[in-house]
């Protein structure tokens, strides 16, 4: 792979349950994450789509070092990350980290902004008293807040201004890499908007990479550089977000596309009633997307399509056996 | 969410669950009969000088030690107590000079009667107050509920055991002081009841005062539900929302408690039995204990422990009866 | 509220102003007359206690056999004597002291260790979770009091172990209660959050967990304080807690019991003593569980009554209702009442669907949009909230003066709801069958058999495959999407002339939105139905809605056809609010946010409620309510400086 590349996924898989009882029965196991491998490159911006329960959540706490994979390998700058978090998560949390959804829910009730701004530059920078008032101001600047909000609660605050001292947190220890789960969709649009143009401007500022991780695909076409596309634990289609949102080549992304409503956008595409996700606990054999898909053939029942480029086109990959070409 | 299987419903998975429950009952009750064995085991004194008082010779001592098994180590005391507990065979107790086991269940079938009493009076009386003050709340019932089961909750239930015979059975004699029957004449259902009245009572006060707090709690909790709204919203009488969906709602979480202080009702007849001189348990026990009648004790205490037991089965397989989801 | 003003674009957002100062813990618990009554009692009999040496009392371990059995206000003995003589209120006292310090003792022995494994298991989960609750459900397999005599059956009468036993009865239940806490906190953002700031795990748990933690084990103290002074209390008087000479309570009691007849005042008196000391505790208990109980607080276990409070202050006559209009709502008003704030959530609004239309109610949150929809059946909950004006015609017939009865048959057959998350919005423990079969059976006389046979065919009609089998189905056990068709299935149990629907898609994924949308679309064609469909989005405006109405602070600052008010909004947030939105398919577009916040709607400005946000805004917006006035053709906009206005036609 190329040198710009921050942080590589390769094959990362979590199982969650499994194992056995005390006696000696199996315990139902769930493929939260199945074989995803990404690279994500210094400077850019990927973007992970997908409806709830498809695990990309799973995937942000991964990264980050939350949560640990049960195979494959996540390496960040070369380092063995799942390696690096279970020993010193410390060393990690320095160059990655992580914005979460709900931002209210992510600041402790009972600790003042500053308590909770202050604990990443004395854990992980160990920063002495007025390098660390120095640093706060910096960040409260940043994130376009007053100095005064540095004494208050975070119930005082709105949820546009607490996410905003989420992104301060994340950004307090000068990461390189920020993963940013589903960092507005808990916010109204009119909020939504002031997120993300701060967070634009952070990236330049600070030369950043993000992992963009939405539900919401407009949202996610306007921030990302390339994008991909997870549907039950797996990468169905990765590539250039422009590419991919105009021309989808898994029949998933199409349907996802046609699904979401936009201004002026009078008729939806809709499917038959059930066609639901398949169950976790008993995965088809083939392909996941099988019973929802209007371009199913026999083999996409039988046997897992593997993760290919078009033809002429090296950047976007899409695991079909009948993929949508350039439509 | 996955669209499960359609699985088979109803009946059979409610009856499998309890043999579910049943058989994780029996681990249970093996502890208990460790705990109470290691209990006993520890009580400091030498039941043999106990029974043969402080003139006792030390051949004497021993002999009986060695009649008694108490010269053998721990585990195997321990094992040889199971082995004879599972044949039925409590030992025999030395203040009384008969099988404990037949003491115990003469004494645990009239504590069953004044505790069973009790906590259906408890249960019936509980509810009822619960769900009146919650369906008014901050009418004059409401309130003078509240206050009353306060005061309920308060009362040391010996002492208001003191004060009903005080009035009702020296000042007014309208019920018996002490006793399960007349001495004279005595032994009928009527002389029965007449006794059971001013214990049982004192018994379910407290119980009362618990179960009717925690309906009322939870009939307001429940109220508040989306669900509620939902039932309104479909034109349902109020009776209807209340009587059949709240209350149904509020059970689900009262019926554990229920399930508790059945423990609390149980052990509570240790002060009653002792006031109103009921034959039963509880009075046994305190007798035993001062007498250092050691199998005794540790017959009744087991008997005891394994009926709650019992009881919380009872009121775990109500709530899943109730609750499909904890299925 | 207001932090950004408009003429001089703030960089950073200011500072909001403090909310008066939360009044303080102690002042709120004053407020409760019953938990003073406590507190003063409680202080009262401490105090006494705690002073027993200063006071002249005489030796309460004296006997005086001459003296024996004293009546109270007996010379030199207020209280009278006991059997040996010696002077009860003395003993009283005394014995008070120790019941307190053996009471409060246990309790603290109890909270720190329950709490302390409670905290751990909670936090750390998995095994260890495991193997201490496992060890904490043996101990509780034991009723309580059984398990206290045991142990003091091991350890030997006595006040000390009396108090070990019972401080170890009740490890259990602070462990369990603040287990249940722990472990809730610990599955908290704010944790992960903490972790990644570099903290330890000792840090988290005692820094960041524990400070959550400490009200639920206050309130736990505060609540069994009490119960471990009546168990104490009833071991001392089986005669296995304090032994003689020493008195508490318990054991003046037990000695009392047994001259009951003859003396009945020896065993009366301590009775009292340990009575008002619980209850007083108790009282003050529930007093700082009050205080503390965030749920309490905001008042959330008020329970709503069946229908909206209506109280208007004069009744609008004369109005002649729309007879193209199957909902025709006028100057609608519904406030919130907390204490002395009065929350103008709906201020003023006119709706009017007409057959098989819908109209689209488009806002943020806290703009008002559900309240609206929720007052026209009285569904706003009551308290705190009353609609205080305007008048809901249905078909003509006022909903607001109708009688409770009334309101109770047009709910599910001429109204009907869909509510946003059909999981909380569906009784959990009643099948499907059994909640469509009661929606059917409220206002249609069918019998069980055909009410069945109705909401299977019900089930159909929402496009649920296998119908009868569903009916069967407890709702979780339905996915998200299915969850919703069966709600709107109930909404179609009778011939409903209008479906008010709240967000009914907003907890959806994409791909399940797009079917329900569709599917309600196709329905109210088929039915004729209208509908007042409740959204913030407005892609899901476009996929639906006939006409559209923009809200903001409780009043609509725009109307028109959906068409219209996308392409050439009039009012500057409905421009802004539809601009700060990103469209699929243009990602180059710049969002442009909206500075600031939405007024608090008990602080509403005199002028426009939009001013203080708004690029357009001058003096003139400020000075008096602006009122909403026609603009072209079955449009309305609540602006003076309205954008588009060439398009305006008169």
């Amino acid at each position: 792979m190329d040198d710009g590349v921050l942080l590589s996924i390769d094959g990362a898989e979590r199982v969650f349950g499994g194992g056995r009882t005390i006696f000696g029965g199996k315990k139902p196991a769930v493929h939260a994450v199945q074989d995803v491998t990404i690279d994500v490159r210094k400077g850019e911006t990927l973007g992970i789509v997908g409806e709830s329960g498809c695990g990309k959540s799973t995937l942000a706490r991964m990264i980050v070092g939350l949560d640990v994979p049960t195979g494959g390998r996540i390496t960040f700058d070369g380092r063995d990350l799942a390696a690096e978090a279970g020993k010193d998560l410390r060393r990690l949390s320095r160059d990655v980290q992580y914005v979460f959804q709900d931002p209210v829910a992510s600041l402790n009730p009972r600790k003042t902004i500053r308590t909770i701004l202050e604990a990443p530059l004395i854990h992980l920078l160990r920063l002495g008293k007025p390098e660390r008032e120095k640093r706060l101001s910096e960040l409260m600047d940043a994130v376009n807040l007053a100095p005064e909000f540095l004494d208050r609660y975070p119930h005082e605050f709105s949820g546009g201004q607490a996410q905003r001292i989420g992104i301060a947190r994340a950004l307090a220890a000068d990461p390189k890499l920020i993963v940013l789960d589903e960092p507005v969709s808990a916010l109204d649009v009119s909020v939504q908007a002031q997120v993300l143009n701060i967070l634009d401007g952070l990236k330049e500022r600070f030369g950043l990479t993000y992992v963009f991780i939405s539900h919401d695909l407009s949202v996610v076409e306007s921030v990302s550089d390339r994008v991909a596309v997870m549907y039950f634990g797996r990468i169905v289609e990765i590539g250039a977000g422009r590419s991919i949102f105009r021309t989808p080549r898994h029949p998933y992304t199409h349907l996802l596309l046609e699904s979401a409503p936009a201004p002026g956008r009078k008729s939806l595409l809709s499917e038959d009633a059930d066609t639901e996700l398949p169950d976790p606990y008993n995965p088809p054999p083939g392909c996941a997307f099988y019973a929802r898909c209007p371009r199913r053939t026999d083999i996409c029942n039988r046997q897992e399509p593997p993760l290919e480029a078009a033809p002429h086109q090296e950047e976007q990959l899409a695991a079909c056996f009948n993929p949508r070409e350039g439509a | 969410m996955p669209a499960g299987p359609l699985e088979p419903r109803g009946k059979s998975t409610v009856t499998a669950y309890i043999a579910k429950r049943l058989l994780a009952a029996v681990p249970v009750l093996f502890g208990l009969t460790i705990i109470v064995f290691l209990i006993m085991a520890m009580i400091p004194g030498d039941p043999a000088i106990a029974i043969l008082g402080s003139y006792a010779t030390p051949e004497n001592v021993e002999r009986l030690n060695r009649q008694l098994g108490l010269d053998q180590p721990l585990f195997q005391q321990y094992f040889i107590w199971v082995g004879n507990l599972l044949q039925g065979d409590l030992g025999r107790s030395y203040t009384l000079n008969r099988p404990v086991l037949d003491e115990v269940m003469e004494r645990f079938s009239a504590t069953l009667i004044l505790a069973g009493t009790a906590l259906i009076l408890c249960s019936v009386f509980g509810l009822i107050a619960g769900v009146v003050s919650a369906v008014r709340q901050f009418s004059w019932v409401d309130k003078a509920v509240t206050f009353i089961v306060l005061i309920g909750i308060s009362v040391p239930s010996f002492w208001l055991g003191l004060l009903l015979i005080l009035v009702f059975a020296v000042n007014l004699q309208w019920f018996p002081a002490s006793g399960m029957f007349a001495i004279y004449g005595g032994g009928d259902l009527p002389d029965l009841l007449h006794h059971l009245f001013l214990p049982a009572i004192t018994l379910a006060v407290v119980a009362t005062g618990v179960i009717a707090r925690l309906t009322r709690t939870a009939m307001l909790e429940v109220l508040r539900q989306d669900y509620i709204r939902t039932a309104r919203a479909k034109g349902l009488t109020e009776r209807r929302v209340i009587y059949r969906h709240a209350f149904k709602a509020a059970m689900v979480t009262v019926i554990p408690v229920i399930g508790i202080q059945a423990g609390f009702v149980l052990g509570g007849a240790v002060y009653i039995e002792t006031v109103f001189q009921w034959p039963g348990i509880g009075s046994m026990l305190v007798k035993a204990i001062s007498t250092r009648d050691l199998l005794l004790v540790q017959g009744g205490v087991l008997v005891v422990a394994a009926a709650y037991v019992l009881f919380n089965l009872a009121a775990d397989v109500a709530q899943t009866v109730l609750d499909p989801r904890l299925r | 509220m207001s932090e950004t003003t408009a003429t001089a674009p703030a960089r950073r957002e200011k500072l909001p102003k403090r909310k008066r100062g939360r009044p303080d813990s102690i002042r709120l618990l004053l407020n409760n007359a019953l938990a003073t009554a406590g507190l003063v009692v409680f202080v009262l009999i401490v105090l006494v206690a705690v002073a027993a040496p200063l006071l002249p009392l005489p030796d309460p371990d004296a006997t005086a056999p001459a003296n024996r059995l004293l009546r109270p206000l007996a010379e030199g003995h207020l209280l009278g004597t006991d059997a040996l003589g010696r002077d009860i209120l003395s003993r009283l006292i005394w014995g008070t002291q120790v019941s307190l310090a053996v009471g409060v003792s246990a309790t603290l022995i109890a909270a720190f260790f329950g709490s302390l494994i409670g905290l751990v298991a909670g936090y750390a989960g998995g095994r260890i979770d495991t193997l201490l609750m496992r060890g904490i459900d043996m101990v509780m397999a034991f009723p309580y009091i059984l398990l206290a005599l045991a142990i003091v059956a091991v350890l030997g009468p006595g006040l000390l172990n009396a108090l070990y036993a019972i401080a170890v009865v009740n490890i259990p239940f602070f462990a369990r209660n603040i287990r249940g806490i722990a472990l809730g906190l610990s599955r908290r953002e704010f944790v992960d959050a903490a972790r990644l700031s570099g903290k330890s795990n000792a840090q988290i748990l005692f820094i960041e967990v524990l400070p959550n933690v400490l009200p639920v084990i206050i309130i736990t103290m505060s609540t069994t304080i009490g119960w471990m002074i009546l168990e104490t209390a009833g071991l001392s008087f089986l005669g296995l807690g304090a032994q003689p000479p020493q008195a508490d309570l318990g054991s003046m009691l037990g000695e009392g019991r047994k001259i009951l007849f003859t003396a009945p005042h020896v065993s009366v008196i301590p009775g009292v003593m340990i009575f008002a000391l619980v209850m007083s505790i108790n009282l003050l208990g529930d007093g700082v569980r009050d205080v503390l109980d965030p749920r309490l607080k905001s008042g959330a276990l008020t329970r709503p009554v069946a229908r909206t409070a209506v109280m208007r202050d004069q009744v609008p006559g004369g109005i002649e209702p729309d007879a193209e209009a199957v909902l025709d709502v006028r100057d609608l008003k519904t406030e919130f009442r907390f204490g002395g704030d009065v929350f103008k959530a709906v201020g003023g609004v006119d709706m009017k669907v007409g057959q098989g239309e819908c109209l689209g109610i488009v806002g943020e949150s806290g703009s008002g949009k559900s309240v609206s929809a929720m007052s026209i059946m009285g569904l706003v909950p009551t308290p705190p909230g009353r609609i205080t004006g305007g008048v809901a015609l249905l078909e003509g017939e006022d909903l607001f003066a109708a009688s409770d009865e009334r309101i109770r048959q047009l709910r599910g057959s001429a109204v009907s709801h869909v509510f946003q998350d059909p999981l909380s919005t569906l009784h959990p423990l009643f099948t499907v069958g059994d909640q469509l079969v009661e929606a059917i059976q409220a206002h249609a006389p069918l019998s069980g058999s055909a009410a069945r046979k109705k909401a299977a065919d019900l089930l159909k009609t929402v496009r649920i495959p296998n119908p009868a089998e569903r009916l069967k189905s407890y709702p979780h056990e339905l996915s998200g999407g299915m969850r919703q068709r069966v709600c709107m299935a109930m909404a179609l149990a009778h011939d409903a002339r209008v479906i008010i629907a709240d967000e009914p898609t907003t907890a959806l994924d994409v791909t399940v939105q797009a079917q329900v949308l569709s599917l309600l679309d196709t329905l109210r064609e088929e039915r004729n139905a209208g509908i007042l469909f409740i959204t913030h989005d407005f892609g899901v405006v476009s996929a639906i809605c006939d006409r559209v109405a923009v809200m903001y602070a409780g009043q609509f600052v725009e109307t028109g056809t959906t068409e219209e008010i996308l392409t050439s909004p009039a009012h500057p947030y409905t421009a802004k609010l539809i601009d700060c939105v990103p469209v699929l398919g243009e990602p180059e577009r710049r969002l442009d946010a909206i500075g600031g916040r939405p007024p608090v709607v008990n602080d509403l400005p005199v002028g426009c409620a939009f001013a203080d946000r708004c690029p357009r805004a001058g003096d003139d917006c400020r000075a008096a309510p602006i009122p909403l006035t026609e603009f072209g053709e079955g449009r309305t906009v609540r602006c003076i400086h309205p954008l588009n206005a060439e398009a305006e036609h008169g």
